[in-house]
C-alpha cells in the first residue's frame, strides 16, 4: 500500500477520500449495490471522484472500500478494496502507461524475483506487455466476431470460457482494449470506429485486475446510457436504480479525462501468489 | 426451490429427474459483465459428472433425499432387499447401487439407506463391522519369508489381506470405508 501511495504522490496525484454511502451509483446492468437505506454503499468511488474532476482537481487517486451485492467467488468478495485514479486531459493510453509503471514498481519493491504469480503461472511486468483488441481476441481465441457474440448473448460465456484462459497463457500483463460500446456505459466512443469504446481491461495470468477508460464527458449522452442500463435491468427482472443527478448536472464542467479502477485484493493475490481471494483478507464473509 | 445463491459445494439438486450433488463451484463475473455460476455436478446414481453454467434468476428443484435406518434381509440374483426398521416396509436395490457395501452385508446387518424420493440410491454401513474368516492358510511359525500379511476369505465371500496370525473361524473387524482389516475380535 505504501508503494502504491508513493507511486501516485511522486507523480503529482492528490490522495482523496469521498463518502462511501451515497444517494446513487452509476447504474450498471450487472452490478447491484448494497443498500444502506435510503441510500446505497458505493460500488466504486467513480461518481464522487468525477465530480472532483469537474471542480478542477486534475490528478486524484483513492483507496477505498466498495460493495457489490451477491458477488462471492474465488476472485470476488462482496466487500473489497479498490484503487481508483483519474487524470484530466488524458486518455486510456495514459492509464495503460500508469499501470505499466505501477506494476513494475510493485514488482521491484515487493517481490524478490520481480514476478507476479498465479497458480503455476509467473508474470513478468518488465517484459513488453501484450495489447490486443477485444475484436482481435474474440476472432483469434473464440473464432467469432465480438459483436456477433454480444448480439447472441454469448459474449460473457466466450470471454470466460475461451478468451480469458487464452490470455492466461501469456507470461506478461495483457491489455484487452476497445470494448463494444454497449459494454462501456461510461466510456468515450472511439473516434475512428463508433461501434467500439475506449475501454480496456488489464489481465495478469487471466485474472482481471483493472478496468479503465477514456471518460465520456457529454451529460446528455451519459443520461441516455444510464436510462438504457435501467431499461435492460427492468427487462431482466431487476429493479431500476436512481440516477446520480448531481453528477449529471455538473458533468458539463468535466474536462477530457481518463479513469481506472484496480482491485487491490486481486493485486495482493498476484503479488503473494495466493490461490484465491480468501487468502488476502483477514475475514471472509463466511467467517463473520 | 433453490436459487443460484444456494449453489455451493455439497448442494444437492434435481436435474432431468436425477439427483445431483455439486462437487465444485465457482462464481465468475467478467468486468461489467453478467454473473456466471459454474458448477461441476455429479449424478448421485450413475456417478456421471456434468459441467454446467447458470445465470442469476435461475431456479432449481432441490433433491429430496432422506436417510433411513434399515436392516439387510436377503439377496436374490442381483437384487438386494432391505427392511425399514420403523415401518417394516421393504425396499429392493440393484447390485450396482449397493456398490462396495455388498462385500460386507450379512443378513440382519443394520445399515442406513439413502432414498431419492422412493428410490433407494445408496447404502451406508457402520464404519466398523465384525465378520468371520471362513478360509485362510495356517501360519507356519518361524516363517521368515518376510511376508507380513496373507489372503483370507470372509463369510460374505470378500477376500482381503490379514496378518499371518489370523486363523480360520476367527472374527475380525473390518473398516468398511476402505475395506481393510482393522483388528481381531478376541
Amino acid at each position: 500500500m505504501q508503494t502504491i501511495r508513493s507511486f501516485f504522490t511522486e507523480r503529482g496525484f492528490l490522495e482523496v477520500e469521498t463518502p462511501v454511502r451515497i444517494p446513487a451509483n452509476a447504474p450498471e446492468e450487472h452490478i447491484d449495490p448494497v443498500f444502506a437505506l435510503p441510500w446505497q454503499l458505493q460500488t466504486s468511488p467513480e461518481i464522487c471522484m468525477k465530480r472532483l474532476l469537474c471542480r478542477g482537481y486534475e490528478r486524484i487517486f483513492q483507496i477505498s472500500r466498495c460493495w457489490r451485492a451477491d458477488e462471492r467467488g474465488s476472485r470476488h468478495l462482496t466487500e473489497f478494496t479498490m484503487l481508483e485514479w483519474y487524470r484530466s486531459n488524458a486518455d486510456y493510453d495514459d492509464l495503460m502507461a500508469d499501470c505499466n509503471g505501477l506494476l513494475a514498481m510493485i514488482a521491484s519493491v515487493c517481490m524478490p524475483d520481480g514476478l507476479f504469480r498465479h497458480k503455476t503461472d509467473t508474470i513478468n511486468p518488465n517484459a513488453p506487455w501484450l495489447r490486443i483488441s477485444v475484436q482481435e481476441a474474440f476472432l483469434r481465441f473464440a473464432g467469432v466476431d465480438a459483436l456477433t457474440a454480444l448480439q447472441k448473448g454469448l459474449f460473457d460465456d466466450l470471454l470466460t470460457d475461451l478468451v480469458e484462459p487464452a490470455l492466461a497463457k501469456f507470461e506478461v500483463p495483457v491489455l484487452l482494449v476497445d470494448y463494444p460500446r454497449q459494454l462501456a456505459a461510461l466510456a468515450r466512443i472511439k473516434p475512428d470506429n463508433p461501434l467500439f469504446a475506449e475501454r480496456f481491461e488489464l489481465y495478469l495470468a487471466g485474472v482481471e485486475l483493472a478496468n479503465g477508460f477514456s471518460e465520456l464527458t457529454d451529460p446528455d449522452e451519459q443520461r441516455f446510457r444510464f436510462i438504457e442500463c435501467n431499461q435492460k435491468r427492468v427487462s431482466a427482472g431487476k429493479q431500476p436504480l436512481p440516477l446520480p443527478e448531481k453528477f449529471l448536472a455538473e458533468m458539463s464542467a468535466m474536462p477530457p479525462a481518463a479513469g481506472i479502477a484496480l482491485g487491490i485484493d486481486r493485486l495482493v493475490m498476484l503479488t503473494i501468489g495466493a490461490k484465491t481471494i480468501d487468502y488476502v483478507v483477514a475475514f471472509t464473509p463466511e467467517e463473520l | 426451490m433453490l436459487s443460484v445463491a444456494d449453489l455451493k459445494k455439497g448442494a444437492k439438486l434435481t436435474l432431468d429427474g436425477d439427483p445431483y450433488v455439486v462437487t465444485a463451484f465457482d462464481f465468475v463475473k467478467p468486468g461489467k459483465g453478467q454473473a456466471l455460476y459454474k458448477c461441476k455436478l455429479k449424478n448421485m446414481i450413475s456417478g456421471v459428472i456434468l459441467d454446467r453454467t447458470y445465470r442469476s434468476g435461475e431456479n432449481f428443484e432441490p433433491a429430496k433425499l432422506e436417510e433411513k435406518d434399515m436392516e439387510y434381509l436377503y439377496k436374490e440374483g442381483t437384487h438386494y432387499t432391505f427392511m425399514d426398521q420403523q415401518s417394516y416396509e421393504q425396499v429392493v436395490m440393484e447390485e450396482e447401487a449397493v456398490g462396495d457395501a455388498k462385500n460386507f452385508l450379512l443378513e440382519n446387518t443394520k445399515v442406513s439407506i439413502l432414498l431419492f424420493g422412493e428410490k433407494p440410491i445408496g447404502v451406508t454401513l457402520p464404519n466398523f463391522i465384525n465378520l468371520r474368516v471362513t478360509q485362510t492358510d495356517p501360519w507356519v511359525k518361524g516363517d521368515t519369508s518376510g511376508s507380513d500379511s496373507k489372503p483370507a476369505t470372509l463369510e460374505t465371500g470378500y477376500v482381503l489381506r490379514v496378518p499371518p496370525f489370523i486363523e480360520e473361524g476367527e472374527l475380525v473387524v473390518i473398516d468398511t470405508r476402505n475395506g481393510e482389516y482393522s483388528t481381531r475380535v478376541k
